[in-house]
């Protein structure tokens, strides 16, 4: 059983997408669960469908969605304070450093985020990046497993198959929930994947067929 | 926010001319543009708290879509498809271009005080 895992991941809603099940999971077995989260997505494109939010107001607006997100998955949440969409801009090192202080503090068994260069948005590939090194600079007896998620449409052949394939279907309700959550961008992002005139509205039913399986690969160092 | 209404629009545009201000300029269309559909690209600007002055402006459109242009000493600033406008904690000009879904694909901000950042 795990001792304690963290979840590193630029914006709000990705650790409902991503890793939501898997969340669920170990907080069932009574492991805690802390989530760095880096920005606010502050940049989002989705405003909520209708639109109640602006590009000055989305940012506080974001932020109660992922505080609820996370109570909902029942999980610690930490805010990095970096800027949405600026993270590959950072120094690396030094966001390298700070995930470092806070992992080494925290003490987990294992990290999830996102597999760099393998993770579509730029923050995703930063923030993995920096999580990876982050790992890479602590004491090798003391490093946590990492767990890296990638999501472009070709990483299977391009890593081959996923080391972890956590299959959510069966407490897709949670994942659900915790999507749900984030009122402003849930409804645009699932009608994103498919932009076929005649997508189905039932929007649980698109985001299993998508989101039914959590996969990561572990970090080799 | 709500639909472009062109003259109090340009009102408000009027009462920034020859004033010191912050703009925020921004077109995108995600992040995701080119995973979610192979033939398309990934483009997006984004300037904030830019401090510039300008000594004209006007918006023009017709009716559904309008674009907004600034002219300076030197130069020019413009945004293309803003179709909702909104004045934000008293004294911002917010104008934004959303699509079909309610995203937001453009945005021209104008105020005398920054923008949080």
């Amino acid at each position: 059983m795990e001792k304690h895992v963290v979840v590193i991941y630029p914006h709000p809603d990705d650790e409902s997408f991503g890793a939501a099940g898997t969340i669920a999971k170990f907080r069932e077995q009574g492991v805690p669960v802390t989530y760095l989260c880096g920005t606010l997505g502050e940049m989002g494109r989705n405003m909520g469908n209708p639109t109640f939010a602006n590009r000055e107001t989305l940012p506080e607006i974001r932020k109660k969605e992922l505080i609820d997100a996370c109570n909902v998955l029942d999980m610690e949440l930490r805010m990095l304070g970096y800027r949405d969409k600026t993270l590959e801009y950072e120094d690396r090192t030094e966001v390298a450093e700070l995930l470092k202080g806070i992992i080494e503090e925290i003490d987990p068994s294992l990290v999830i985020t996102h597999y760099p260069e393998h993770a579509v948005h730029p923050d995703h590939d930063a923030l993995g990046s920096a999580a990876v090194e982050a790992v890479q600079l602590m004491d090798p007896k003391k490093r946590p497993t990492v767990w890296a998620q990638a999501i472009t449409n070709t990483h299977i052949e391009d890593l081959g198959n996923p080391d972890i394939v956590n299959d959510v279907r069966d407490n897709f309700d949670k994942k659900m929930d915790a999507i749900l959550c984030h009122q402003s961008q849930a409804n645009g992002v699932i009608r994103s994947w498919n932009q076929s005139e005649d997508m189905d509205n039932d929007l649980k039913e698109e985001a299993m067929k998508r989101l039914g399986f959590e996969s990561f690969y572990i970090w080799k160092y | 926010m709500k639909p472009i209404e062109l003259d109090k629009v340009q009102e408000k545009l009027e009462s920034f001319i020859d004033k010191d201000v912050y703009v925020h300029l921004e077109t995108t269309n995600g992040a995701y543009a080119s995973h979610v559909n192979e033939k398309a690209y990934n483009v997006g600007v984004y300037i904030r708290n830019a401090k510039v002055r300008f000594n004209q402006a006007k918006i023009v459109g017709d009716g559904k879509s309008y674009r907004a242009g600034l002219k300076m000493e030197i130069g020019w600033i413009y945004a293309e498809g803003l179709t909702d406008w909104e004045i934000f904690e008293g004294e911002k000009l917010l104008m934004a271009g959303h699509d079909r879904e309610g995203r937001l694909m453009v945005a021209l901000q104008i105020s005398e005080t920054p923008f949080n950042y």
